[in-house]
């Protein structure tokens, strides 16, 4: 059984109250922190190798250290909760269960980066966890660790809560930031970046949940020992939050040092597939990630093992790999449809386009109308290579990633399904039958053994 | 400090676009240095107007390829960047239409563009001044791709003056600017989102402001529209010449361009620049009130100063000046001494449109006598070209 640092304490009775998490041992790390100096803190978080857990895994230690710190000028710290992302739904659990976690560390990294007034932004659907926490930054503050002065340090911190609106793209961290201040969430055109322009052009640091929760172990048992769990630049705890056609979905707090083929097989984690069926494909990071076909999941084209770490999940670049992303893992038996399933997520994307940037406005649309005509047997072999001449177009081409994201998922799948979609094209009667049964169709891929 | 500063930045980045090498200052964009070489290593600009803060980066179409980033980090940038947005670094070395890959690029951009646009050029008050019709004449195919139903939108008068064409609007958000920075309240922007986001005002509201007109000279296709002007003439029958009055507004510039036909003003636009921007006068944009734009239609309102020159290579540049220097033909050579069989200038057969009627030989504003005369199609009065123009 992997060690866990983040969700150990989850289910204690109690624990989403301050008493029992106190008890437990909570807001031990800011104690520890305000006897440091702030700098001391950002290297520690460098030292322990914790890479950002919202998607890019960018190491946080560095952009705490990017961020600019001009006289007199306020800094933020945001806390992206607004976990949008099909398959996604790790920072939910963790703040719905152990909310003062996500405030601890929270507190721990406002010190370290000189935030007198931090940010919650919260996904608008996720209501009654915005009551949780701030129930919970309410206790926070009536035991001295948020306010003015806090624990006698000299150090102030006010911490709040804003709920998004119901759109994906807010959780894009600039888009994020212009929905914070109250406008529009368009991102914005980089340079400059947040930790030199964020929120009210002040210096600002955006993570995710489970990033800041992670300062918590961190500064607890310290850098080495975290950097000492996980491999490589993996280190310690990541949350999988898996989905699908597994006998187990659920949250997993792995180390990274495990298989895929462990991951999804064992009882300790999925437990297989439901009625004996076969593995087909996965999307082992979130939505925006690659699909790969189950051969590719399993072993790298190297024919070593994958490893569920940023690493090896990559290994093999686009072409025969994927990316870790934000932990989103879906699984898709032999009787999933890849055809529909990209068109599901066409969908999404070309919903949830802020539409500034004409390749990601237009381009979206028509993929999303596109697929929607293979799926119902309308669609024509041409298609298939404008599909992916648009999404070649897309890609790299937008202000933000959601273009690079949509572009993707429909790249994967016609690099590896590209037989799928041109069943689709032949068997018309077939697939308009028998694709809305969900039923069979496609020869599964074989797993192997 | 400032010394300091000086000694560390030089005063002018040298930088290299399409192979031209200038020096620009720091802090320049790509754009507007290549602005500054001019002609075709300026990339096309939907969205960036120089006049309007903020604007840029949406559109895409000036997307460039840096192939090496700076003297002191000579290595190329991994993605294309958005010219309008980027600003230059000494040593940095641009690629525009020196790149297959922006080529690529920007044909992309340009159909994405129009997959959803009405295409209605026939019908639209904005043909021959459009930007988006040049686009799609230099990179658009003479096909679609696209097989699916276009996004409509009802019409919408947007107060007295504009019409709001939803279905033609590229969403540059340059109105938007405009009506922040330039009209004193915005009362309209951009509702919902996506490939069904849309320009609209506040339910029941109208765009009442002394500036608003200034929306429709930004507006680089024909969303916005003159209400006063619709479908009174096309842009390339007019005349258009500079004149000014005494505004009595303060922030109005005074300086517009008045589009005429015989004593009829048809309509007035501020006065634009190569890029098809609103000019400056010392250095302040140029913009115009509504008085003098929508109210001032008569020639003796203004002091007439002479012709316009219309820099673009718009169809509304068509007869309106002598002397142009034409390349030399080449077609008829390549074939032989052949004519080509199916290239014609359409103004050599138009009835309407007479090439040899040059509007600039005209005295004063060009009247309906003299449009009907290229009716009979005079011959021999001066000699036409393949182009319909005198060389
Ligand atoms: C379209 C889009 C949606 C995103 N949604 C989220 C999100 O819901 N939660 C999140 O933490 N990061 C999200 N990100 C990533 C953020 O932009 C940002 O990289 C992240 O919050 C940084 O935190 P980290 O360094 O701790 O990972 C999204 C990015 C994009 C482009
Ligand atoms: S890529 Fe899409 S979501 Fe991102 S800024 Fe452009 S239109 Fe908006
Ligand atoms: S109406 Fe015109 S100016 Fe306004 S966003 Fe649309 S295209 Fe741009
Ligand atoms: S002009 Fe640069 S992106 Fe539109």
């Amino acid at each position: 059984m992997a060690k866990k640092l983040l969700l150990d304490k989850a289910h204690v009775e109690g624990i989403r109250h301050y008493d029992v998490y106190r008890r437990e041992g909570g807001y031990r790390s800011v104690e520890k922190a305000l006897k440091m100096q702030p700098a001391d803190i950002v290297e520690e978080v460098k030292k322990s190798g914790l890479r950002g857990r919202g998607g890019a895994g960018f190491p946080t230690g560095m952009k705490w250290s990017f961020l600019a710190k001009p006289e007199g000028v306020a800094r933020y710290l945001v806390c992206n909760a607004d976990e949008s992302e099909p398959g996604t739904f790790k920072d939910r659990y963790l703040m719905e269960f152990i909310p003062h976690l996500l405030i601890e560390g929270m507190i721990v990294s406002s010190f370290a980066l000189g935030s007198n007034t931090s940010y919650i932004y919260i996904r608008g659907e996720y209501d009654w966890i915005t009551d949780i926490l701030e129930e919970a930054i309410a206790e926070a503050k009536q035991n001295g660790w948020l306010g003015k002065n806090i624990q006698g340090s000299g150090f102030d911190c006010e911490m709040y809560v804003q709920r998004g609106a119901g759109a994906y793209i807010c959780g894009e961290e600039t888009a994020l930031i212009e929905s914070l201040e109250g406008k529009r969430g368009n991102p914005r055109i980089k340079p400059p970046f947040p930790a030199i322009k964020g929120l009210y052009d002040c210096p600002t640091v955006v993570n995710n949940v489970e990033t800041l929760a992670a300062i918590v172990p961190i500064m607890n048992e310290g850098a080495e020992a975290y950097a000492a769990i996980g491999v490589g630049k993996s280190t310690g705890t990541k949350l999988i939050s898996a989905c699908g056609n597994i006998n187990k979905p659920g949250i997993y707090e792995i180390d990274m040092t495990i298989s895929v083929e462990e991951f999804i097989y064992s009882d300790e984690y999925c437990g297989g597939i439901p009625n004996g069926k076969k593995l087909k494909a996965c999307i082992p990071g979130g939505s925006s990630v690659p699909i790969l076909p189950a051969n590719l999941l399993l072993t790298t084209a190297k024919g070593e093992k994958r490893l569920m770490n940023y690493e090896s999940l990559s290994d093999g670049g686009f072409a025969t790999g994927s990316m870790m992303g934000s932990g989103g893992f879906i699984v898709l038996d032999e009787d999933q449809c890849v055809v529909r399933h990209t068109y599901t997520l066409a969908r999404f994307y070309r919903h949830e386009s802020c539409g500034q940037c004409s390749p990601c406005r237009e381009g979206t649309g028509w993929m999303e109308k596109i697929l929607l005509n293979i799926e119902q047997g309308k669609g024509q072999m041409s298609d298939i290579d404008l599909l992916w001449d648009i999404q070649r177009k897309i890609e790299g081409n937008t202000i933000c990633p959601l273009g690079d994201a949509a572009a993707w998922p429909v790249a994967a799948a016609i690099r590896h399904f590209r037989d799928e979609f041109e069943w689709h094209v032949l068997n018309p009667e077939k697939c308009l039958k028998e694709n809305f049964g969900l039923r069979h169709y496609a020869d599964p891929i074989h797993v192997p053994a | 400090m400032a010394e300091e500063v000086k000694k560390e930045t030089p005063a002018a980045f040298k930088v290299t676009i399409d192979n031209i090498t200038i020096d620009v200052a720091p802090g320049t964009t790509i754009l507007n240095a290549a602005r500054s070489i001019g002609g075709d290593v300026a990339p096309p600009a939907m969205c960036y107007y120089s006049k309007l803060e903020g604007s840029g980066g949406k559109c895409r179409t000036c997307l460039v390829e840096v192939a090496a980033g700076s003297t002191a980090d000579p290595r190329p940038m991994p993605k294309l960047v958005a010219s309008c947005r980027t600003t230059v670094m000494d040593g940095m070395i641009v690629k525009n239409i020196t790149s297959e890959k922006v080529t690529d690029a920007r044909n992309g951009v340009v159909e994405f563009l129009l997959i959803n646009h009405p295409l209605d050029c026939p019908i639209c008050d904005q043909a021959g001044e459009c930007h988006l019709q040049d686009l799609g004449y230099e990179h658009g195919k003479e096909g679609t791709r696209y097989q699916f139903a276009r996004r409509t939108f009802k019409r919408e008068d947007i107060g007295p003056y504009i019409q709001l064409h939803m279905t033609r609007c590229i969403l540059c958000y340059r109105c938007t600017y405009v009506a922040d920075q330039i009209t004193n309240k915005r009362v309209h922007g951009i509702v919902d989102r996506g490939d069904h986001a849309a320009i609209s005002t506040y339910i029941s509201r109208a765009v009442d402001n002394d500036f608003s007109g200034n929306m429709i000279d930004v507006c680089p296709v024909g969303a916005l529209t003159d209400r006063t002007f619709r479908f009174k003439n096309r842009v390339w029958f007019t005349k258009p010449v500079d004149a000014h009055r005494d505004c009595e507004n303060p922030e109005c510039c005074g300086k517009a361009t008045l589009w005429l036909r015989g004593e009829e003003v048809f309509r007035v636009t501020a006065r634009k620049d190569q890029w098809g921007e609103v000019q400056s006068f010392d250095g302040k944009p140029g913009w115009i009130c509504n008085t003098c734009r929508f109210d001032k239609k008569e020639t003796k309102d203004w002091t007439i100063e002479g012709q316009t020159l219309v820099a673009r290579h718009s169809v509304i540049g068509a007869n309106k000046y002598k002397k142009l220097e034409m390349p030399a033909e080449t077609i008829k050579e390549v074939m032989n001494g052949r004519d080509p069989k199916l290239m014609m200038n359409i103004h050599n057969v138009s009835e309407v449109n007479n090439p040899n009627i040059q509007l600039s030989e005209i005295e004063g504003p060009a009247h309906s006598e003299d449009f009907n005369r290229s009716a009979e199609h005079v011959a021999g009065e001066g000699e036409s070209t393949q182009w319909g123009m005198k060389k």
